[in-house]
């Protein structure tokens, strides 16, 4: 098609139309009305209205790490950019690819404070992976593309594209730019091959190894899924993952040792420890993983395969370095492994060590009486939906880690939850984001009661587009992670930590035309859950728990893995000022 | 349920030595876009790398690339840290690090006022000859002094300044260059 003059607002969408886009998440505003207009005169994007621009970025995010799309968000300039920032900086930390569309005022206002003016692309410049003040109508359609390239390639992140008003209405000719070859940004894909080599080889070698896997692995997607799940076979290892890798490796494989880091398990924590080598996939050594630094797997060497060289050696000096797409790296391994035809060299006691560990049974837990037990909760959620293969979002704090713990997934892109920056309020528009990518799965919000607050406007929007996602809540009435910080550091004052004033959520679900369910006591548990289940509209469950239940095992900040706290008793106490000052 | 002392034993952390602080010299290729030295000198403050000294300007004759010469101090894995932070911003071209590449020229430039009368004149001016400061101002009771070299030769000219008279200062900060035909 010949290039035609349009406004700027229209080569917008065209491109985001070229681009594949078929659903923005967004907020009007006068900066952004004109972009609105072109939006509502045609049908090839679909937009949905959120109810507060944090809600759009984690919908967009949510939508992201489901489909493995870019999650793309529309907001106005001002308010409508800084309520956008959490989400942003959300989809920095957790390498989520989303491209952020932010109304400025026009350009010749920029700098006299003008009405709802802000400046975007200074407040979101360190926390977007990249972002752009676009002043000229005719560069409007490369920056877009551009945008996308960068937000989706390499280590993905969120990319933010603030357009004045005045460059929405101006007109410039629009054509279909070809693939985007950057100046300067060209992440490496392939691994060295000598290194790959050496790699297989340490490996081949190990007597106790270990893959490390991390969220590297879902955002590199479908291949580097398979390939770990080939090389694990062939060379015997045990797998653990983080937070963000969960699914990647099924939880069934008898090689799974479950989720490691603070509240890992203990065979996975204790292998990481004391493995020979390890190799880690796409996972970047954060400090919820590794402990005390200078006792973290004393003895091993340590292979790191990740496509941002800036991760490597950032925390955990590792002996072999290679910068690549952890999908094309797996697959040159394996290749090499099986070209070579080597066999693993895994001592004999490895395992047996490691089914001692297992042994312990560190997440196991005693549901007695008809006080609900919130592991248990989670485990009878499981089994009533684990055949409908759901996808599962998360608020943060302790029902965040029990879901993590308790529900075991066999598939990527199934488990959306917020990890780097932690952010309460995520899980409900995630979710929404999730379930307007797949109308016809089922999502569940695992949430506590406090988080579920921060966005608890979202379920308007829920309701608004017949979206029918599910929100269980653990309520403890307490901000229960903060509640066991507490206790293990404070002798258990827990100041400003209790839920007050808390609504009836069941009212208020239906206040919004949701189903609302209470569970109070163990034995409502199932047909509670069925009855969220049956409902084919959004669903509200309020699951009275525990109030008191600390999430275990724990390993305390800046402790080793060697040093986990597995019993309920050893949280309580106080802290030196050192431990004190680590979050 | 109220927890009960005593307090959970937690080991102190054994104290690691100190590493060793390195003084390094990176040359970077920027595309000249809006915002650029804001991506670099924001990126130094949010992760709490120093930046002893920092020049910019452009060098392409359509002035569509900078030189950004930035002065760092730190530890070994910090150093290199801020070079793959540096690489991972999308409008850098290169990083050099000079000091780690080998033989390179590092000079700036400074202009240094001084004040005085009589005996103090007469010193001031013959310590600028022997740095090879040019005074650029002259009035009755005072010069301004170029002098140019490294960031050494332009301290210790400095510090001579100070017994003779010193009213300010304003320096260039470094630039940098690698030896040989070759561009770093
Ligand atoms: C309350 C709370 C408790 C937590 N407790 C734990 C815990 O016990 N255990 C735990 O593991 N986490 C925990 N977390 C999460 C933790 O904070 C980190 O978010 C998480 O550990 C980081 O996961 P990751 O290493 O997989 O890295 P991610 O943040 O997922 O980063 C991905 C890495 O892979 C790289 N990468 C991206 N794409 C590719 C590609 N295509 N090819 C190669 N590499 C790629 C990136 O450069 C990056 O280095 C907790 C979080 C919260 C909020
Ligand atoms: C936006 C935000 N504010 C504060 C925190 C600190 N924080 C972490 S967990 C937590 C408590 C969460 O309580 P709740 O949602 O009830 O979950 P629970 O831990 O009880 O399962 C708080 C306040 C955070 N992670 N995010």
């Amino acid at each position: 098609m010949p290039a035609r003059e349009m406004t700027g607002a229209e080569i917008l969408v065209e491109a985001l139309v070229d681009l594949g886009v078929e659903v923005i998440f967004g907020y009007p505003g006068g900066a952004v009305l004109p972009i609105y207009d072109v939006l509502h005169r045609q049908r090839r994007i679909r937009h949905i209205l959120v109810r507060h621009e944090q809600g759009a970025v984690h919908a967009a995010e949510g939508y992201a790490r489901a489909s493995g799309r870019p999650g793309v968000v529309l907001v106005t300039s001002g308010p409508g950019a800084t309520n956008a920032v959490t989400g942003i900086t959300d989809a920095l930390m957790d390498s989520v690819p989303i491209v952020v569309i932010t109304g400025q005022v026009p350009t010749h206002l920029i700098g006299t404070d003008a009405f709802q003016e802000c400046d975007t692309v200074g407040i979101t410049r360190h926390c977007s992976k990249h972002n752009y003040l676009v002043k000229d109508v005719g560069r409007l359609g490369p920056v877009v593309h551009e945008a996308f390239h960068i937000a989706t390639t390499g280590r993905p992140g969120p990319v933010v594209i603030d357009i004045p008003k005045d460059v929405q209405v101006a007109r410039a000719r629009y054509e279909r730019p070809g693939p985007v070859v950057h100046r300067t940004y060209r992440p490496r894909i392939k691994g060295d091959p000598a290194l790959v080599e050496t790699a297989v080889e340490l490996l081949a070698s190990a007597e106790r190894p270990i893959l490390y896997t991390g969220g590297g692995i879902i955002n590199s997607g479908p291949l580097a899924v398979r390939k770990l799940r080939e090389l694990a076979q062939l060379c015997g290892a045990p797998v653990t993952s983080t937070l963000m890798g969960l699914g990647a490796f099924p939880a069934s494989s008898p090689q799974w040792l479950g989720m490691l880091g603070m509240h890992g398990t203990y065979e996975a924590n204790m292998a990481m420890n004391r493995c020979d080598v390890m190799l880690a996939l796409g996972a970047r050594f954060d400090d919820r993983v590794t402990g005390r630094i200078d006792a973290f797997s004393p003895g091993s060497r340590k292979i790191h395969v990740d496509i941002d060289p800036s991760s490597f050696h950032k925390t955990v000096r590792v002996d072999l370095a290679i910068e690549g797409d952890v999908g094309h790296v797996l697959d040159d391994m394996v290749r090499i492994w099986r070209a070579r035809a080597l066999k693993p060299a895994i001592a004999a006691d490895w395992w047996t060590e490691i089914a001692a560990w297992r042994a312990r049974d560190c997440l196991a837990y005693v549901q007695e009486g008809p006080a609900i037990e919130p592991q248990h909760a989670i485990r009878r959620l499981w089994a009533a939906v684990r055949h409908r293969d759901p996808i599962i979002t998360t608020e943060v704090g302790q029902h965040q880690m029990w879901a993590a713990q308790h529900f075991p997934f066999e598939e990527p892109n199934r488990w959306l939850t917020s990890g780097g920056l932690g952010t309460m309020g995520y899980g409900l528009p995630a979710a929404i984001g999730a379930q307007v990518a797949f109308p016809d799965r089922l999502v569940i919000d695992i949430a506590g009661e406090a988080s579920i607050l921060m966005n608890i406007q979202e379920m308007g929007t829920a309701a608004q587009y017949r979206l029918p996602v599910k929100v269980f809540v653990l309520n403890n009435e307490y901000m229960g992670m903060v509640r066991q910080w507490q206790d293990l550091t404070y002798e258990g004052r827990h100041a400003e930590s209790y839920s007050a004033s808390l609504p009836d959520f069941v009212k208020l679900a239906e206040a919004w035309g949701w189903r609302g369910i209470r569970i109070a006591t163990a034995d409502e548990l199932d047909e509670g859950i069925a009855r969220m289940l049956s409902h084919d509209g959004p669903a509200f469950v309020d699951c009275r728990v525990k109030k008191y239940a600390n999430c275990l095992p724990m390993i305390p900040s800046g402790a080793a893995h060697t040093e986990m706290i597995l019993k309920e008793s050893e949280i309580r106490g106080e802290l030196d000022a050192e431990a004190e000052a680590l979050v | 349920m109220k927890p009960t002392p005593p307090p959970a034993p937690r080991p102190a952390r054994p104290a690691s030595a100190p590493e060793p602080l390195e003084r390094h010299t990176l040359s970077v290729v920027v595309d000249n876009e809006a915002g650029v030295l804001a991506r670099i000198v924001g990126l130094f403050s949010a992760r709490g790398y120093n930046i002893e000294s920092l020049t910019v300007a452009d060098i392409s004759p359509d002035h569509a690339v900078s030189r950004i010469t930035i002065v760092t101090e730190g530890p070994r894995r910090v150093i290199d840290q801020i070079r793959a932070q540096l690489e991972r911003l999308v409008p850098v071209h290169s990083v050099t690090d000079l000091t780690e590449r080998g033989p390179h020229v590092e000079r700036e430039l400074a202009l240094v006022k001084v004040a005085g009368t009589g005996e103090k004149r007469v010193e001031a001016l013959r310590l600028a000859d022997i740095f090879r400061a040019r005074p650029v101002d002259t009035t009755t009771s005072s010069f301004i002094f170029e002098v140019s070299g490294s960031s050494g030769k332009v301290n210790q000219f400095i510090e001579l300044m100070r017994e003779v008279g010193l009213v300010e200062v304003a320096r260039t900060g470094v630039a940098a260059m690698a030896r040989g035909r070759d561009p770093a």
